[in-house]
């Protein structure tokens, strides 16, 4: 019961941090239909700004979390301008080359700049420790994590369902051209959303730095695992990436849990299954 | 009505002139090669078992159109089968480890094809990366045939046909790479023009009309991605024969991408371009990651954003493209 237990509280931590980084990944690719394989690289970003803001600069947890966000933000607006711009529609190889590209350069310049070594991000005394839940006691940070995460779906339902920025965004997703003839500034709607999947993928990197550390070959290493939640959760769909993240959350964390020496294996096993029955994803329209 | 035998038969002399000058261009390469890096043969036999994966990626992203990060996993299939065949089987005379090579690399093809081509666009790519990974926890776990991650060593290849031994020197393994690699490219010119690779192209512009003539797409896509994983598996062999010994790395996810960038840098759909590609980055990677390993990296970034924003066509492609243009402007 124990084990079953934290399990279930690690898992749903993991699959929250996964959600918050890669929901922005889902919602630009629904909408850009760009694969974009440099999303990881940008949660990485986020996590060097802010632990650099915490350890060099002295500054607090919250204030090292908005540097992060918005320091990424500005860091992606001129590569969104430069380089994604010329990729919008281009087949999938192309794209996938460019975003791969662009990772490697991100990858590089990180080793460089921050050296090969493991980052680390200080919680604040708040978020240390455990909080007693009465039968048991959970970590604060796990709590945190899981919070914010229930918190960032919330907002996103609520900004795609009942703004009007939402109506568009919707519009645009379904068909571009269409929105874009009935007065919809598609472009506004492209940067806008593009700019806040970044700065919910730098959230995420400082959000889940417990568990998925910082270090330069983190773009490499994680990217597949939010490819793998945005085409499991289909492409431009809350309720299915946050389907899938607390599925894959699952099974991960059960799998190293009691099975630490298979690695991802059996990660991996699932992905495929699941893909292979449904290759639109848990929640994915026929186009 | 007479005149178009005589045009076929002109385009075919063409192309059969073609492949001609393209066999001459690899031996002289090959020679070349030989001349200028005498003491550095394991590099060029590198970059002719890395060539064969290429252009077997070549085959299904450049003629079919599949994108897959994952094609590693055919490379490194017939690796460990090559090796695993001289290690535990004691099969050491390099032929049949090729040829062990070639069956665990089309078994592979076989298994991944079929998993591959269940989906599409964005969750086709992920299958790709997910089958990589998988094979690579596999081979890491299965330590007891694999070595792990020490990698698979006790393999001695006996002398090629009893005579040429893999030594040191590394130039009966150069020869026996350049032979393959002839060989395979010239299987590979009649088997792209022939039906069944105009077949393979034609799925790739347009799988709907291919159904409606009658053919099948997926049974075609599967058998070439069996082909293409037998050519996969001569160039894992030929890197475990010339090795000696079988790593991790050649299951992993960034030599596939590694392919797929050098498939892109040459040009798809041309095997000269995959060709061209293999040599123009692997010496590029020697040279680059020689001088400083740093920003190794970072530089392969930067070549890649670079092809793909003023390139688009490969090396090969772009070149070709420009003498024809030329060629048209004298005419």
């Amino acid at each position: 019961m124990q084990t079953v237990f934290s399990i279930a509280i690690d898992a749903f931590a993991y699959g929250m941090v996964l959600f918050v980084i890669s929901i922005g990944l889902s919602v630009t690719m629904g909408l850009m239909r760009v694969v974009n394989l440099a999303h990881g690289a940008f949660a990485m970003i986020g996590g060097y700004i802010a632990s650099y803001a915490a350890q060099d600069l002295g500054l607090g947890y919250a204030a090292a979390v908005l540097l992060a966000v918005f320091g990424t933000v500005i860091i992606s607006i001129p590569i969104e301008r430069l380089l994604y711009r010329r990729i919008y529609g281009a087949p999938e190889l192309t794209q996938v080359l460019m975003t791969i590209g662009i990772t490697f350069c991100i990858i590089g310049i990180a080793n460089y700049v921050f050296g090969p070594t493991l980052k680390t991000i200080p919680l604040p005394p708040l978020l240390q420790g455990s909080a007693d839940l009465g039968f048991r006691s959970i970590a604060v940070h796990r709590l945190f994590a899981i919070i914010c995460g229930l918190a960032v779906a919330g907002g996103l339902w609520y900004a795609i369902e009942k703004t009007a920025f939402g109506v568009k965004l919707r519009a645009s997703v379904d068909n571009a051209s269409m929105a874009a003839a009935l007065g919809v500034r598609t472009e506004i709607i492209y940067a806008v959303s593009f700019a806040v999947a970044v700065g919910l993928a730098a959230f995420g990197g400082v959000l889940g730095a417990e568990l998925l550390p910082v270090e330069p070959y983190y773009a490499l290493r994680y990217m597949v695992t939010f490819l793998v939640v945005v085409s499991v959760g289909g492409a431009g769909s809350i309720p299915g990436a946050l389907l899938a993240c607390l599925v894959l959350g699952g099974i991960d964390t059960t799998g190293r849990y009691l099975m630490p020496e298979f690695g991802e294996f059996f990660f991996y096993l699932a992905v495929i299954a699941i893909i292979c029955v449904f290759p639109r994803g848990l929640a994915g329209r026929a186009r | 009505m007479n005149n178009e035998p005589s045009a076929t038969n002109t385009r075919q002399t063409r192309t059969i002139g073609r492949d001609l000058i393209g066999i001459g261009a690899i031996i002289i390469v090959a020679v070349v090669g030989y001349l200028l890096f005498p003491d550095n043969l394991a590099l060029l036999t590198r970059i002719i078992a890395i060539a064969l994966l290429v252009l077997s990626l070549d085959l299904v992203t450049g003629y079919c159109g599949i994108a897959t990060l994952g094609h590693a996993a055919l490379f490194g299939s017939g690796a460990y089968a090559a090796g695993i065949a001289a290690a535990h089987y004691g099969i050491t005379s390099p032929l049949l480890m090729t040829l062990a090579g070639i069956l665990g690399g089309a078994l592979a093809g076989l298994i991944c094809g079929v998993i591959i081509l269940r989906a599409h666009g964005l969750p086709q790519l992920v299958l790709s990366i997910s089958l990589i990974y998988l094979f690579h926890e596999f081979a890491n776990k299965a330590s007891s045939w694999t070595g792990g991650s020490d990698g698979l060593s006790g393999i001695s290849p006996d002398p090629l046909f009893g005579r040429f031994e893999f030594d040191l020197w590394g130039q009966t393994a150069y020869v026996f790479g350049v032979v393959l690699l002839l060989a395979v490219f010239v299987l590979l010119r009649f088997l792209v023009r022939s039906p069944f690779g105009m077949l393979c192209r034609g799925i790739k512009e347009d799988p709907l009309r291919i159904m409606a003539m009658g053919a099948s797409p997926k049974i075609a896509l599967i058998k070439m991605y069996v082909i293409s994983g037998a050519v996969a598996g001569v160039g894992g062999a030929l890197n475990a024969i010339s090795t000696q010994v079988v790593g991790l790395d050649s299951l992993s996810f960034t030599q596939s991408a590694e392919a797929l960038v050098m498939l892109v840098l040459g040009g798809t759909g041309s095997l000269f371009g995959a060709l061209m590609g293999t040599v123009v980055f692997m010496l590029f990677e020697d040279y680059v990651s020689a001088a400083n390993p740093f920003h190794w990296l970072t530089m392969v970034g930067v070549l890649l954003i670079a092809v793909v924003l003023f390139a688009p066509k490969g090396l090969y492609g772009t070149a070709a493209g420009f003498i024809a243009s030329r060629l048209e402007k004298h005419i």
